[in-house]
Formats: C-alpha cells, sequence, structure tokens
C-alpha cells in the first residue's frame, strides 16, 4: 500500500484519467520495492515480450533469409542453426499471451479479438513454419525440399510483418468502445505508419537473424552471411529512419514523451550506438558482439514503444477515457501476487534451460545423423 | 450461421485435433523413459535403437503438437474476449503457469532429446527425456486445472456486475485442487499413457506381422503391452471416480450422459442406447439401478433427471452426450478385453504368433484416440449451456467486434490447413514406419555410418 508509487516513478504522465477509470469498488494498491504489482507486471510482460523478439528474431530473420542461401548444403546448414532453437525460443511467445492472459485479461480481450484476422494470418505463420523446419528433412526430392524451403522463408517473413504490423497499431492507438472493446475496421490497421513498423521488424529480424547463422557457419557460408549482415543494416536504418520521421511528422503524440523528458533521449541514443557497433563487428569478424548489439537494438526498439505508451496498453485515440491501461486492464492483486510469485520461481528455471540448451549447441553447426 | 455457432464449431474442431497430439506425446514420452532406461541399464544396443527410432515418431507428434497447441492459446482472447476478461484472472493463471513450468521445461529439453544425441553423455540425453516428458505432464496439470475449473468453480468470488462482473481468485489452491481436478487429471493422464502405448503397440504389430525388424519390435510390443493392460485397467478405476464427480458435482451433466429425464426412485446405466429428446425417452441395454449405485453407492437411491432442471440450464444435445459418453466407456472396455487376452497368450508363448490379434493391435492405434476425444466431447456438450458451470453461459462468453464472416474465415482456413497437417502427418508417419528402426546391418551400407566414423565426438562409449 502506497502513495501510487507508480507515479512517482513516472511522475511525467498525467495519470488523472486512471483514476476515473478504476473499475472495481475498492481501491487500493499492493507494492514491491516501491512500484505497484500492476506496473511490474507490465515490466514483466514486457521483458518477455522483448526475450521472444530478440530469441524467436533471430529464428524468424533466419527464415526470412532462407532463400538467399542457395546450395542444399547451406540451406541444411542454416536450419539446424536453429532446429534445436527455436521450439525453446517460441515458448516465450507462449508465457507472454499468457501473462497478458492472466495479469491484462481485458487487454489479452481487446487485442486478441480486435486483430482478428491478422492474428489468424500470424497463427498459421506460425503453423507452417514449425512444419517447415520438421518436414523438409523428411524427404530427399527436390521439389519436397524447395516447397518447404519457400514455406519456411515465405511463412517467417509472415510472422515478422504480422508482429510488426500489430505492435505499430498498439503504438498508435486504435478505437475502443466504453467495454474496452475494438470497435473500428480491421482495414484500418493497414495504415502507413503501422505498415513501416512492420517492414521495420522485419529487417531487424534479419540483421539479426544473419548475424547469428554467421556466429553458427564458417568458410564461404560465412563470408556470404557477412555481406548479406551487411546489407540488411542499410535495410534497417533506412526503413528505421523513414518510422521515425514519419512518427516525428504526422504522430505527436508518440513523439511527445520523449521530447518532454530529455533524459529519455538516451534510448534512441542507445539504439544508435548498437547499430552503429554492428558494421564495425562484422568487419572485425566479431559475430557475438554484432549478435549482442542486435539484440540491444531489438529491446530497446520495445523499451522505446514501452516507454511511449505507458500506462496505456492500448490507447484509444478518439476517446481516451476508453483506453486500456495497466491499472483499468489489471487482474487482482491477490492474482497480481501470485503470478509475480511465480515469475520469481519460474524465470530462474526458464533461464537455465534456456542456457544449458545453448551451451550444449554452441559453436559452428556440424551436421550429423540426428540433423535435420 | 451465427458467430456463437461458428465459434463454438471453430473452438471444437481446432482442439479435437490439437487432442490427437499432446497425448501421444505424453505416452511416448513415457515410453521412451522407459526404453532409453532399459538402455541404460542393459547397455544392449537394441534399446538403443528402439528409443532412437522412437525419438524420431516423437519429434513428428510434438512438432504438430506445439503448432496446433500456441493456437488454442490465443483462440480464447481472438473469439472468446468476454469470457476472458470473466475469468482471466483464474484461467489465465494457470496458463501463464502451464507456460512457464511446463511448456518451457518440455521445449528446453526437447531440443537435446532429438538433436544432443552425440553431443551430451547418455545420462544428460536421459535426464533431458525425462525432463520433457515431465514436463509435458505438469502440461497437463495446468491445462485440466483451467478446464476443471469451468467445470467445477472453486476458490473465486465475482467482482462487479454486468459487463464488469469478473471472477477472482480468493484462494490459489482451492482453485488448483477444485472438486474435479484431481480425479479428471488422472483420467487425462491415464489416456495418454494409453495413447502412446497402443501406438507402440500398432506399429510393433505391424512389424511382427511383417517379419521386420523382430530384435527389436518384439520387445517394444512387450513393454507396449504391460503399460496398456496395466492403465486400461487404471482407467476403470479412475473413469468411474471421475464420473461420481460428476454425479456429485454437475448432476444435470450426469443425466444428459445417461438420457436420465425423470427423477425416479431407481436410475439406470445404460450400456447402450438412444435418446429421443422430444419424446423423453432413451431406448437400450440397461442396468437397472447401475445410476443410482454409481450416485449414492445404493441401487434404490432416486438420481434428479433432466427435468428436475430449468430448461434453461439443461445441455441442449442430450443425446449426443450419450452417445460420446458410452462410446468411450465401450472404448475403454475393449481395451481392457484385448490386453487382457494378449497378456493370457503371452503367458502361454503365443502371443506373437496370433496373427488377428496382430491385426486388431495395428488398428487399435485408433481407440485411446476415440476414447479420448469422445470423453472431452463428453465433458464440454455436458457442461453447456454454460462455459463456466453456473456463472457464465456460452452465448455471453463471446468476442463481442468479431463478426461471423470473420469467424467464418478463420474456420475455412484452420479446415484446409489441419486437413493438410493430417495428411502430412500420415504419410510421415507412415514413411518412418516402412523404414523402421536403424539397426546394425543397415548401418554399414549408411551415409550416417560415414559420419559417425568421421566425427570423434559420434559413437565413442558415453562416459
Amino acid at each position: 500500500m502506497g502513495s501510487r508509487p507508480a507515479d512517482l516513478f513516472f511522475s511525467w504522465r498525467d495519470a488523472g484519467p486512471l483514476h476515473a477509470l478504476q473499475t472495481n469498488s475498492i481501491v487500493y494498491m499492493e507494492t514491491f520495492l516501491g512500484l505497484d504489482y500492476n506496473v511490474w507486471w507490465f515490466l514483466v510482460f514486457g521483458a518477455v515480450i522483448s526475450g521472444y523478439a530478440i530469441l524467436d528474431g533471430f529464428d524468424l530473420g533466419a527464415g526470412a533469409l532462407h532463400l538467399f542461401l542457395k546450395k542444399e548444403q547451406s540451406r541444411r546448414i542454416a536450419l539446424n542453426a536453429i532446429g534445436p532453437m527455436f521450439d525453446g525460443n517460441e515458448v516465450w511467445l507462449v508465457i507472454g499471451g499468457g501473462a497478458l492472459f492472466a495479469g491484462f485479461p481485458v487487454a489479452y480481450a481487446a487485442i486478441f479479438s480486435a486483430f482478428y484476422i491478422p492474428f489468424m494470418v500470424f497463427l498459421m505463420g506460425i503453423i507452417f513454419r514449425a512444419i517447415s523446419i520438421e518436414f523438409r528433412s523428411k524427404e530427399p526430392m527436390q521439389w519436397w525440399r524447395t516447397t518447404w524451403d519457400v514455406s519456411y522463408c515465405v511463412s517467417s517473413i509472415v510472422i515478422a510483418l504480422s508482429l510488426g504490423l500489430m505492435l505499430g497499431n498498439i503504438a498508435l492507438g486504435m478505437p475502443l468502445n466504453e467495454a474496452h472493446e475494438f470497435s473500428g475496421d480491421w482495414l484500418s490497421f493497414f495504415n502507413p505508419f503501422a505498415i513501416l513498423i512492420a517492414i521495420t521488424t522485419l529487417s531487424l529480424f534479419m540483421l539479426h537473424g544473419a548475424i547469428y547463422l554467421g556466429m553458427k557457419t564458417e568458410s564461404r557460408l560465412y563470408t556470404k552471411l557477412t555481406i548479406l549482415a551487411k546489407n540488411f543494416t542499410i535495410f534497417f536504418v533506412i526503413s528505421f529512419a523513414l518510422s521515425t520521421f514519419y512518427t516525428l511528422l504526422y504522430i505527436p503524440h508518440l513523439s511527445d514523451e520523449i521530447k518532454g523528458h530529455p533524459v529519455l533521449f538516451i534510448l534512441p541514443l542507445i539504439m544508435t550506438l548498437a547499430i552503429a557497433n554492428i558494421p564495425r563487428c562484422l568487419k572485425k569478424r566479431n559475430f557475438r558482439l554484432a549478435f549482442v548489439s542486435s539484440s540491444v537494438t531489438i529491446a530497446a526498439l520495445l523499451v522505446l514503444v514501452a516507454v511511449e505508451v505507458f500506462p496505456y496498453l492500448v490507447y484509444s485515440p478518439q476517446f481516451p477515457a476508453n483506453s486500456i491501461t495497466v491499472e483499468n486492464a489489471a487482474a487482482s492483486y491477490k492474482t497480481m501476487g501470485i503470478l509475480l510469485v511465480i515469475a520469481l520461481i519460474g524465470t530462474p528455471l526458464v533461464l537455465t534451460y534456456t542456457i544449458f540448451v545453448f551451451w550444449t549447441f554452441k559453436g559452428k553447426v556440424k551436421l550429423d545423423e540426428m540433423s535435420l | 450461421m451465427d458467430v456463437e455457432i461458428l465459434a463454438r464449431i471453430q473452438f471444437a474442431f481446432t482442439i479435437a485435433f490439437h487432442y490427437i497430439y499432446p497425448p501421444l506425446s505424453i505416452g511416448l514420452g513415457l515410453l521412451l523413459v522407459v526404453m532409453e532406461g532399459m538402455y541404460l541399464k542393459t547397455r544392449n544396443k537394441l534399446y538403443e535403437q528402439m528409443t532412437r527410432f522412437w525419438i524420431r515418431i516423437f519429434a513428428l507428434i510434438f512438432g504438430i503438437g506445439v503448432a496446433t497447441g500456441i493456437i488454442m492459446e490465443f483462440e480464447f482472447g481472438t473469439n472468446w474476449a468476454t469470457y476472458s476478461k470473466y475469468v482471466g484472472d483464474i484461467f489465465g493463471s494457470a496458463l501463464a503457469a502451464e507456460g512457464i513450468f511446463a511448456f518451457a521445461l518440455e521445449s528446453g529439453f526437447l531440443g537435446i532429446l532429438l538433436f544432443g544425441w552425440n553431443r551430451v553423455s547418455s545420462g544428460v540425453h536421459f535426464f533431458s527425456t525425462i525432463m520433457v516428458f515431465l514436463g509435458s505432464m505438469f502440461s497437463a496439470v495446468w491445462i485440466v486445472v483451467a478446464n476443471s475449473w469451468q467445470q467445477t468453480p472453486a476458490g473465486f468470488h465475482i467482482v462487479g456486475a454486468g459487463m464488469n462482473a469478473r471472477a477472482e481468485i480468493t484462494d490459489f489452491w482451492a482453485m488448483v485442487y477444485n472438486p474435479s481436478s484431481v480425479d479428471r487429471m488422472w483420467h487425462v493422464w491415464i489416456g495418454s499413457f494409453l495413447a502412446g502405448a497402443f501406438l507402440v503397440l500398432s506399429i510393433n504389430a505391424w512389424y511382427i506381422i511383417k517379419n521386420k525388424h523382430l530384435a527389436i519390435a518384439k520387445p517394444a510390443f512387450k513393454i507396449a503391452l504391460a503399460v496398456a493392460t496395466f492403465f486400461s485397467l487404471a482407467q476403470l478405476v479412475v473413469g468411474s471416480k471421475s464420473a461420481e464427480g460428476v454425479a456429485k458435482n454437475q448432476p444435470a451433466k450426469l443425466a444428459a450422459m445417461e438420457g436420465h429425464f425423470d427423477s425416479s426412485a431407481s436410475a439406470p446405466m445404460y450400456l447402450f442406447g438412444w435418446v429421443n429428446k422430444s419424446k423423453q425417452e432413451t431406448y437400450g441395454l440397461k442396468i437397472p439401478g447401475g445410476l443410482s449405485y454409481l450416485s449414492h453407492g445404493d441401487f434404490n437411491a432416486p438420481v434428479r433427471g433432466l427435468n428436475s432442471f430449468k430448461k434453461d440450464v439443461q445441455p441442449p444435445q442430450v443425446n449426443a452426450v450419450f452417445q460420446f459418453y458410452h462410446i468411450m466407456i465401450a472404448v475403454g472396455m475393449l481395451m481392457i478385453g484385448a490386453t487382457l487376452l494378449a497378456c493370457w497368450y503371452w503367458k502361454k508363448g503365443s502371443l506373437f504368433n496370433k496373427k488377428w490379434l496382430m491385426w486388431f493391435f495395428v488398428w487399435s492405434v485408433l481407440l485411446p484416440q476415440v476414447a479420448n476425444e469422445c470423453g472431452w466431447f463428453t465433458a464440454e456438450m455436458g457442461r453447456q449451456p454454460w462455459v463456466v458451470y453456473g456463472l457464465l453461459r456460452t452465448s455471453d462468453a463471446l468476442s463481442k467486434t468479431v463478426t461471423a464472416n470473420q469467424v467464418l474465415f478463420s474456420l475455412i482456413l484452420f479446415f484446409l490447413v489441419y486437413s493438410l497437417l493430417l495428411v502430412l502427418f500420415l504419410y510421415l508417419l507412415n514413411r518412418k514406419i516402412q523404414h523402421g528402426p536403424e539397426t546394425e546391418e543397415d548401418d554399414d551400407h549408411d551415409l550416417e555410418a560415414n559420419t559417425k566414423r568421421n566425427n570423434p565426438m559420434i559413437g565413442q562409449p558415453s562416459s
């Protein structure tokens, strides 16, 4: 219990409307280390989504650039570089979905019913990506393998684009009714801003994936990936610059947050440094540091969106009072407490398995009889 | 068609398809632990080949299970937004716990199970196999807890009213150990063990008929037969406990399961039959007083019939619930009969000479699948018209912003994609079965043997 500790930390945000939106009859606060449970869960959710974007991001990027690799041997190596990891990486999506459902059920309900069609397409991408990796190696015929290569590449691109499209629209906000449900037309999701964010996401994942594969390969394939990574860096910088200009020009409510609080300029600064570091690392053939840099870029981009959005989960520009916030979307404090305990026990366990699996498959890919 | 019926068809279709795979993963997981354990104990190459063959099949099943399972987690939000808001506190917590405690465990170690045979010591590999198996068991725990809470809600209170009403946890452990979760947990686990065991029985029976891979097929058949016999019998005990729970906690569902309309002094139990809902009659072969005995341990005790419930809380599809329930039981009995008979021939030493019995087992893989699906259809259709028993109606649980056309679009998409998945799954499963386990003789001619020789990491005795 305390005096709105969330606002002490995020004092620049006028939290006035939040009181009006409080639907629970009893308003009280539970805090942990000075932060409200709801804010903690927002941070947990953000961390899980960042973890997903970093981990599955390289799988998706590797998938999206798959057709740039021409030789059968190269494609097999690329697939085996992610084969043992991608199931574990996808877990972060499942945990993220569960975290949103449990912690912010109102947001879970609103977001997935609003994005009905894009999300169904995303889910089809998830199915096809998984079975392409799984089925490709099961038959030797050329047509079979090519079919799955194309399916793998297309589904990875579709997943990356739809994730970006949804992220863009979340950042932008969408019309909501008093029940906090989407009240617009889903075709409006295909707006220039969201499309730019979708392309930026794809380019960032492709860059990230190329660096990951570079870390896992040798000789000519490695050289090829170095060149690809350089090109994807350019692709990313261009699409990111376009999205940034577009935001500054047309979507003031997103950039206001940053402009109002110069200390937050550290985020774009970190991103710029991380991106600038990538070509330097590629030149020095230090793929591991390049991978860290692209991971930092992904995380910083998501933190930037989170800062711009908070304390809203889904902003409703037309009727701000209908917006979904970390407070009016939240589960009860009792549940939040249980969830935080679950997260405190679960996170170290998940990190342990993840590190163990990555350590087991560390180093360059070697094909053996268990390979795909 | 309206959104409600389309959304229900979509959910039923996607969950029924998904549910082909997780029970197989759980059941095969158990058998993999047994097989690999035997290998580590005896160091017999035979068990190694057996384990590695079944790991390949496991990979195929697990892959489709994960892909179709992710759909389920988000379908609550896409199609059942009101439901999601209403139960997010509780249902969401169980799903979050499933993700972090169970799914992460199984998917994390899956990489080592599938790809790590030559990378880690045999002990670490065995550990990974156990972790994948445990992960799949825990997964079932949380999913069954979430579903059981829908059947027999506990440990919660309702906050707010109308549009903002929702269930909040008051007692986490009361929610987890709600009146039906433990019985249903065992019921689901055992159904899964049976699914895995009968798959192993089926494929090995086929090898035995075709006189292929006998050195591996016969011991694998025996392992699976032992597992199948034990759990077929155990399911009888656990299943009847589960039915007693329904009698106690969901009397309207029980009445629908037995087509019992009038609260009578002595209620019969049907072996099979047909329900005519408009005439309010049930025809068939019955045990007089059987339902009374199940509900109250007394053949003459009265049991509430459907008519004692208001029209708007009666399950609408009585005959369907009746049939699904009775098919499940009939199939369960068939599994008990078949496994006991096989054990008897095993004892007499003539098991593998009985061609007809082997052919029976080739097709027996469908039995636990049919029973599992029918059991779930009984549970879910018998709960109607409620999505959360006594609290929230299915018709009130929908996403209000999603239109019928959108659901129809996704339903067609799922139908096409899942049909393709099923065809591919069966095709590839068949290929793997035709190919069979890698045996010593094949190895010499195989490219894989070269890899083994050229790679110092492979083929060394594990430390």
